[in-house]
């Protein structure tokens, strides 16, 4: 019963038999990890994926189980990672789908182009960004990733290359669609001029939730990026406090004279740490070192401060300085829950907090943002509202119930949670967050009858 | 698919009257698992087993299947597996004989060995690969502390058990790296019909606390669990015990 090597190396793509995780490193299974080099080592692979079909994997940094899948084949799509084209006068890039947003940066900053969306790690790939139809700081006023993309190659189950454009039928579903409607090949991004590689950042302190919230929807329309970190341990008169980091790009002229940065001003400078060894116990992050983290990093940042310049990947990314931080959870890994609740729906998303600070769960990374418009992906993550992401450990006790609770708050308040992160969801609960999976499952039916393209995660929801 | 606390969503049990079975199948069911199989001789008791899990919501149908029967075990399963993924299989089927009574009667014991070991290695073996088939799965074998030390007082039993244990640490080594999880589970003495009327060991049990070791260890996935947990260490400490001590232990 060993796992066997399967070697073609005259036609077929690279490949060998392989367990696969999400980010969160729960839920491990067995599959056929292809690695195509070639748009026809694609096709390939698509053809002969056999019963168990098949499904496009990018980075690994969807939390749960949406790039894996059991016993068929898993397309990792890194090998494809050419960028094509960037028009320069116009602002836009022409890649293949495995190109990570890091590549991105490196080949864009210097010509004072960025990313147009970017999530709080910069390795995730193009394909999965599409797929997972990510967002950022910036989704108050930018949209989500898909907003930005002109056009789109996707290899469809019946071996097909279709080129398609935003406002089709295709698109809406392969937005956000989780990678079941193919496999996306390239992609054309609109992009965002910059003026410098650094982000002029304005900080401040919230006491509780409700201070939270009022400032941010007051004062979330200055700026192009706004995120909250908030401390869900905190008790009390206390519940909800937080931090928030809102800024933009700093224009040239922020930069001061004479600095490092003002002559090289579009120079992506970033830093790591060593890797988080593979052996850590489970258990380190116990609500006494996560509540002693919280409050040092809520006494820690400045009650106010203006337009301090920070590199981007400080300012978004601070955790992709730490390679595999997702180890620090050990063995038994994590679980991250992401929601969100419309608009006038501010008593769900009070009473949720209220409900994950009494229970004590050990949450470092716990983020509230304000969404703007909805997008037009059938199942897109954003509704305009209130979202909230918090990570906890698998083995906390009762873990799974409670987050079964806090689902069903979320689906009566007519709110919905994140399929990229999701690990855990009964599928019970996807046709109420989701109003438009019967038109998804349908063109699904039609463009792939076979099933040829499938997920754990797509198993686990009977997308 | 399991979930990331890996509570399934499709359970197949063999020996669908087993009372650690039903305990944790009413469990699983309380969670997430909405499709049931039960395998098992028919019976009205089997009947009775599944219409009890109905009532608490799940999908379940019941599957004719005989472990002193391993020609008919491919068909029986693989009727099962063809019917869709099966999240996790617990290998729960076994039966304990009557150590005086089978020391007099050799195919009386004869049973109780083919029963625990050779029927679970035949159905084992099976459900392996079709787990393996599919790249995801637990199988959950129900071995017993008899086991881990075979005794005076019960060693035709322990012995079947213990060549079932070693079977199926070692399927769960063969199976490593596949995406299938194998987990051995120990119990103690577990008060149930099975032990109806016997004299109660230290550290007994109840089929509902193997049912909950059986939740953390699939949560944790496990390779061997202890029920309760402190028969590890207990155990740990007779394994070591000289014969001449360990004859005359009361146990």
């Amino acid at each position: 019963m060993s796992a066997d090597t399967v070697r073609d190396t005259d036609r077929g793509p690279d490949a060998d038999w392989d367990t696969v995780t999400g980010w969160g490193r729960t839920a491990p299974t067995g599959a056929l990890v292809v690695r195509p080099r070639t748009y026809e080592e694609a096709a390939v692979a698509v053809r002969d994926c056999g019963v168990r079909g098949g499904i496009a994997r990018g980075l690994g940094r969807a939390y749960g189980d949406a790039a894996q899948n059991a016993g068929g084949a898993v397309l990792d799509m890194t090998a494809l990672d050419r960028v094509h084209a960037v028009d320069v006068a116009g602002g836009t890039v022409l890649c293949d789908a495995g190109v990570s947003l890091h590549r991105l940066m490196e080949v864009l900053l210097p010509l004072g182009w960025f990313v147009p969306v970017t999530p709080g790690t910069r390795y995730v790939t193009v394909g999965g960004a599409i797929g997972a139809d990510i967002h950022g700081k910036n989704h108050h006023v930018s949209g989500s990733f898909t907003r930005h993309v002109l056009s789109l190659e996707l290899l469809t189950a019946d071996g097909r290359v279709r080129t398609v454009a935003p406002g089709t039928p295709l698109f809406d579903a392969t937005a956000g669609g989780m990678g079941l409607t193919g496999v996306i090949l390239t992609a054309t991004l609109r992009l965002q001029p910059v003026e410098t590689a650094l982000m002029s950042v304005d900080t401040e302190r919230a006491g509780d939730l409700d201070d939270l919230m009022a400032r941010l929807t007051a004062t979330d329309h200055r700026y192009r990026y706004s995120v909250a970190w908030i401390d869900l341990l905190a008790r009390g008169r206390a519940t909800g406090r937080a931090v928030l980091t809102r800024g933009d790009h700093a224009p040239l002229d922020a930069v001061p004279a004479r600095s490092r940065a003002r002559r090289e001003p579009l120079a992506f400078r970033t830093s790591r740490l060593p890797a988080t060894p593979d052996f850590l116990p489970g258990g380190l992050l116990s609500r006494t070192t996560v509540g002693l983290f919280n409050e040092l990093w809520y006494r820690k940042a400045p009650r106010v401060s203006r337009g301090r310049l920070q590199r981007i990947s400080t300012f978004f990314h601070p955790l992709d300085g730490v390679p595999h931080w997702n180890r620090v959870y050990g063995r038994g890994g994590f679980v991250q829950y992401q929601f969100v609740v419309g608009h006038g729906r501010e008593e769900a998303l009070r009473s949720i907090v209220r409900r994950i600070s009494a229970r004590r769960c050990p949450s470092f990374l716990a983020v509230l943002k304000r969404f703007g418009a909805a997008d037009p992906g059938w199942l897109s993550f954003p509704v305009p509202g209130w979202t909230l992401a918090l990570d906890i450990p698998a083995g906390l006790p009762g873990l799974g119930a409670f987050l079964d609770e806090l689902d069903e708050e979320v689906a009566r308040a007519g709110g919905r949670v994140y399929l990229a992160k999701d690990s855990r969801l009964r599928p019970e609960m996807l046709a109420a967050m989701y109003p438009r999976l019967d038109d998804f499952r349908a063109l699904r039916a039609e463009l792939d009858p076979r099933g040829v393209f499938v997920s754990d995660l797509a198993r686990r929801l009977a997308l | 698919m399991k979930d990331a606390f890996g509570l399934p969503q499709s359970l197949l049990v063999l020996g669908g009257t087993s009372e650690i079975a039903l305990a944790t199948a009413r469990r699983l069911v309380a969670r997430r698992t909405r499709t049931v199989w039960l395998a098992g001789r028919p019976s009205p008791a089997l009947d009775a087993a599944a219409e009890q899990l109905r009532g608490l919501g799940a999908e379940v149908r019941t599957v004719a299947f005989d472990a002193l029967d391993p020609e008919s075990h491919e068909a029986a399963l693989g009727k099962v597996f063809a019917e869709g993924d099966i999240d996790l299989v617990l290998l729960a089927f076994g039966i304990l004989g009557d150590q005086a009574h089978d020391e007099r009667e050799p195919l009386n014991a004869v049973r109780v060995a083919q029963t625990n070991y050779t029927g679970a290695v035949s159905a084992g073996l099976v459900a392996a690969r079709s787990l393996q088939a599919q790249g995801h799965g637990s199988l959950v074998v129900l071995s017993s502390v008899a086991g881990e030390r075979a005794r005076r007082a019960n060693f035709i039993y322990g012995s079947s058990k213990a060549g079932l244990d070693a079977f199926a640490q070692g399927l769960g080594d063969a199976l490593h790296g596949t995406g299938v999880h194998v987990m051995v589970v120990r119990p103690g003495f577990v008060r149930s019909r099975m032990t109806e009327g016997m004299e109660e060991a230290p550290l007994a049990t109840t089929p509902e606390a193997v049912a909950t070791a059986i939740e953390l260890g699939l949560r944790r996935r496990s390779e061997t669990v202890w029920v309760p947990g402190a028969l590890r260490m207990v155990m740990s400490a007779v394994r070591h015990l000289p014969r001449s001590v360990f004859r005359r232990l009361p146990v």
